[in-house]
């Protein structure tokens, strides 16, 4: 029996190749377009026509041959200050989400594992976060610490990572008395072990969901701490409060304002294309039982 | 078969819709039954014995459809009817019993506000008239109460009660055929001849004609006047009850007896590899759920527990496998104390002691593949990884006589039987001395579950492992056991060899339990019911 050969098997990457080949339209639409903003974001300052905060003209100069989109309400190219704000928006958000996720998911799942005190102990903590309002608790604690970009991505975090942990909690509870997760303690898994490898999988589904639509909100909070004045500092471009600032335009008939808006519109759509998608693969819409 | 029978069925095709393609579910299949017959169908788990059933309403699954035949019911043509035009007739005329009573009823309504609404939707009764009919139902199907049982709510009563309201609610409107699908499966042997009798008085009383569905032959042998096996969506044989059980023709119906022949012969008594002495345990802030338990496992012998729900036999694995720290007792395995808890027992004691669970469904991770499954405690507790995990893998699935290249699949690629191996699988890649088996067979079919004890069988014979076999099927226990241990409320009634405990004299208790086992016999429901009305 020694000289029985291990089975071949299918490497990850031809799997996902695989998968790659049956995506839908929506899918691929939503893979180019995140292609195209993340291209966007990281060769910002060889794509940008000007600087990011350079007055180049007058206040609200019309589209021309020398500045695409015209100007701001400072004399600054729209075009650049749009690509630029890619980086700052997308990114700051996507760290954000992420750190989020990472925080309230692993503590969801850790406390529906454990329960006990443990996860009264957490709960508890989540529940008094909440209690807060959102916005107003970034307000608090920016002007405590200063409004600087790693600051705005922490607590923005921490304030999402309340409902990140809410949710994964509850689907984990679920999971967390099917009669696998005895098993793997009864082998004498480690904690960690069981959250990551046996919990996490079942969980992914409905959180997959949910960073597609959070991402969408830490967006709208960003722009709503920077029109507050405690999000992003001036100049950073940032496609929320750009809106903000040359709303003036389109009382006159100028849709440029509208167009930071619109590349948000058109991320969040992306978004969740490729995220329903990414459900679908991860076997969320058609499970076993 | 008069000359105008109740339900006719001919030529009958369904498909269902899998991974993009119609495949056929039944292939061509021929059914009459006249007014008040009851008819049995039988045949393994995906043999199309539901859809046959579910069609005798014009109905499908979602995801199937009628390809060819036809239905004919009291003349009318289910087919061409379609589902509005069956509509006047479901719940009317034609009415249906499922399986778990418990998914099938809303729990935010009462009872009896759900045994009427059908008649009362197809305005046969008025609410008073229904209501007093409902509560003689309820006499008829000897419920405790009648009076008051249906201002209850379905959490309110017992899995048995419930099965038997469901009866009720279908009997309501007077209809004149009722489909049973699979109505005492999820029973207990000593709930389940309640139900049993119940449905067959009430039944023969109103003179209607009943489709019964179920994979146990000695349980239709009680019920149908007439028995039909399937499989493969196609009929295998169809006769007489009496004249079936006497001499089936096909090969295929006389193995499914196939369990009840399995009987290990009694092994001599071998050195106690565990021993659990005075055990007792409760749930937190819970009465006592296990008091005073002692027993022993002898090593390469299999230990049966039996009794029904609620005895505590799944809350004395729990004990042993220190899940549940038990309040008072000590547990010995092979010449050591046992640690009460998990967290104090060694990595190679955990080892040598593994699980395998009644549900493969939820014991398995369905988001890991079978190479992971199996391969995690060869890491874990062997070491290995690599190519060399791999091949232990092909051997494992080899010994369990799956194929090496399902090491790729997902569980739930595979069959109910083919799941369970890869449980016991797993169990065995840990090399344990002793597997706790947690009705292991009772999700399965009749065949499934004998080709398991087999397997299991095979396994203890070339590796000496021995079993703790928790059950409530005595057809198991006599398959397979050494040593029998009986519980009832928590507690042992009686234990020794089996040919000791399934022999007379009994205990009481053991004596109700052997008792409500179903034997293949169409008088023994009858004989039963007689001898338990004298006392």
């Amino acid at each position: 029996m020694t000289d029985l050969p291990a089975p071949h098997r299918r490497s990850r990457g031809e799997r996902l190749r695989a998968k790659f080949a049956k995506a839908p339209y929506s899918a691929r639409f939503g893979m180019v377009m995140l292609s195209l903003y993340i291209i966007t974001a990281l060769f910002a300052p060889v794509l940008a026509p000007y600087g990011e905060a350079e007055v180049i003209g007058k206040a609200f100069e019309p589209w021309s041959a020398t500045h695409l989109l015209g100007t701001d309400q400072l004399g600054r190219d729209m075009a650049a200050r749009i690509i630029y704000a890619a980086r700052n928006s997308m990114g700051i958000a996507f760290l954000a989400t992420v750190l989020s996720f990472v925080t309230g998911g692993l503590f969801g799942i850790v406390s529906a594992l454990l329960g006990g005190w443990a996860d009264q102990v957490l709960s508890r903590l989540v529940d008094a976060l909440m209690a807060i309002p959102g916005l107003i608790f970034a307000l608090m604690a920016l002007s405590l610490f200063g409004p600087t970009v790693v600051n705005l991505i922490i607590i923005i975090a921490a304030i999402d990572a309340t409902r990140v942990f809410r949710l994964t909690r509850a689907v984990a509870l679920g999971v967390v008395s099917q009669d696998f997760v005895e098993a793997a303690r009864l082998r004498g898994e480690g904690t960690l072990w069981i959250v990551t490898r046996e919990i996490l999988p079942h969980t992914l589904p409905p959180l997959i969901t949910e960073f597609g639509l959070r991402y969408c909100f830490v967006f709208l909070t960003i722009s709503a701490l920077s029109f507050l004045g405690v999000g992003l500092q001036p100049p950073m471009a940032d496609w929320g409060s750009m809106v903000r600032q040359n709303a003036t335009l389109i009382t006159y008939g100028n849709v440029t304002p509208l167009l930071p808006a619109a590349a948000i519109a058109l991320l969040t759509v992306s978004v969740n294309f490729v995220v329903d998608w990414l459900l679908q693969i991860t076997g969320g819409g058609r499970d076993g039982r | 078969m008069g000359a105008d029978p109740l339900l006719h069925i001919k030529g009958l095709r369904i498909e269902g819709l899998s991974d993009g393609s119609w495949r056929p579910i039944l292939r061509g299949i021929d059914l009459h039954l006249a007014r008040g017959e009851v008819l049995g169908l039988i045949g393994e788990s995906g043999a199309g014995k539901s859809t046959l059933g579910i069609s005798a309403m014009g109905a499908v699954r979602e995801g199937c459809r009628f390809a060819d035949g036809e239905i004919r019911f009291d003349g009318q043509d289910l087919i061409a009817l379609g589902d509005e035009g069956c509509r006047p007739l479901r719940g009317a005329r034609i009415a249906y019993v499922a399986q778990s009573a418990a998914a099938s009823f809303n729990p935010a309504h009462r009872l009896i506000d759900q045994t009427i609404e059908a008649s009362i939707q197809h305005g046969l009764l008025t609410d008073g008239a229904a209501r007093a009919e409902a509560v003689a139902l309820y006499r008829q199907m000897q419920l405790p109460a009648p009076e008051e049982i249906g201002f209850r709510y379905p959490h309110q009563v017992s899995g048995g009660q419930l099965q038997r309201v469901m009866t009720a609610m279908a009997m309501l409107c007077r209809p004149d055929l009722i489909i049973f699908d699979e109505p005492t499966t999820a029973l207990d042997v000593t709930t389940q001849v309640e139900v049993l009798a119940a449905i067959r008085s009430a039944v023969k009383t109103n003179g209607t004609a009943a489709i019964y569905v179920t994979h146990d032959l000695a349980v239709v042998s009680q019920m149908a006047d007439r028995i039909m096996v399937l499989r493969h969506g196609q009929v295998v044989e169809e006769a007489q009850t009496r004249a079936m059980l006497a001499a089936p023709t096909q090969e295929y119906t006389r193995s499914l007896w196939a369990v009840r022949k399995l009987n290990r012969p009694n092994q001599p008594d071998a050195q106690a590899l565990l021993t659990v002495v005075g055990a007792s345990a409760a749930y937190p802030a819970g009465p006592e759920v296990l008091r005073d338990v002692s027993v022993t496992v002898p090593r390469g012998r299999t230990v049966a527990v039996v009794g029904e729900s609620g005895s505590g036999k799944s809350t004395l694995a729990r004990v042993i496998t220190g899940l549940l720290p038990p309040v008072a007792g000590t547990i010995t395995f092979d010449g050591t104390a046992l640690s009460p808890t998990l967290a104090g027992r060694s990595h190679d004691m955990r080892r040598r002691i593994q699980m395998i669970y009644q549900s493969a469904d939820t014991a398995l991770n369905s988001r890991q593949r079978l190479s992971e499954i199996i391969g995690r405690p060869l890491s874990f507790y062997h070491g290995l990884s690599g190519a060399a995990r791999d091949r232990r893998v092909a051997e494992l699935l080899e010994q369990i006589e799956l194929p090496p290249d399902f090491a790729d699949r997902f569980p739930q690629e595979l069959s109910g039987g083919q799941k369970q191996r890869v449980s016991i699988a797993r169990a065995l890649a840990a090399e344990p001395d002793l597997i706790l088996c947690d009705e292991v067979t009772s999700a399965l079919d009749q065949i499934v579950q004998e080709e398991i004890l087999r397997l299991l069988m095979r396994l203890q014979d070339e590796k000496g492992i021995s079993y703790l076999f928790i059950t409530h099927d005595i057809a198991t226990v006599r398959a397979i056991a050494d040593r029998v241990v009986v519980m009832h409320r928590g507690a042992v009634v009686e234990q020794g060899p089996k040919a000791q405990i399934l022999s007379p004299p009994h205990a009481p208790y053991t004596r109700l339990l052997l008792s409500s086992v179903p034997e293949m016999d169409p008088d023994w429901l009858g004989r039963l019911l007689e001898l338990r009305s004298r006392g």
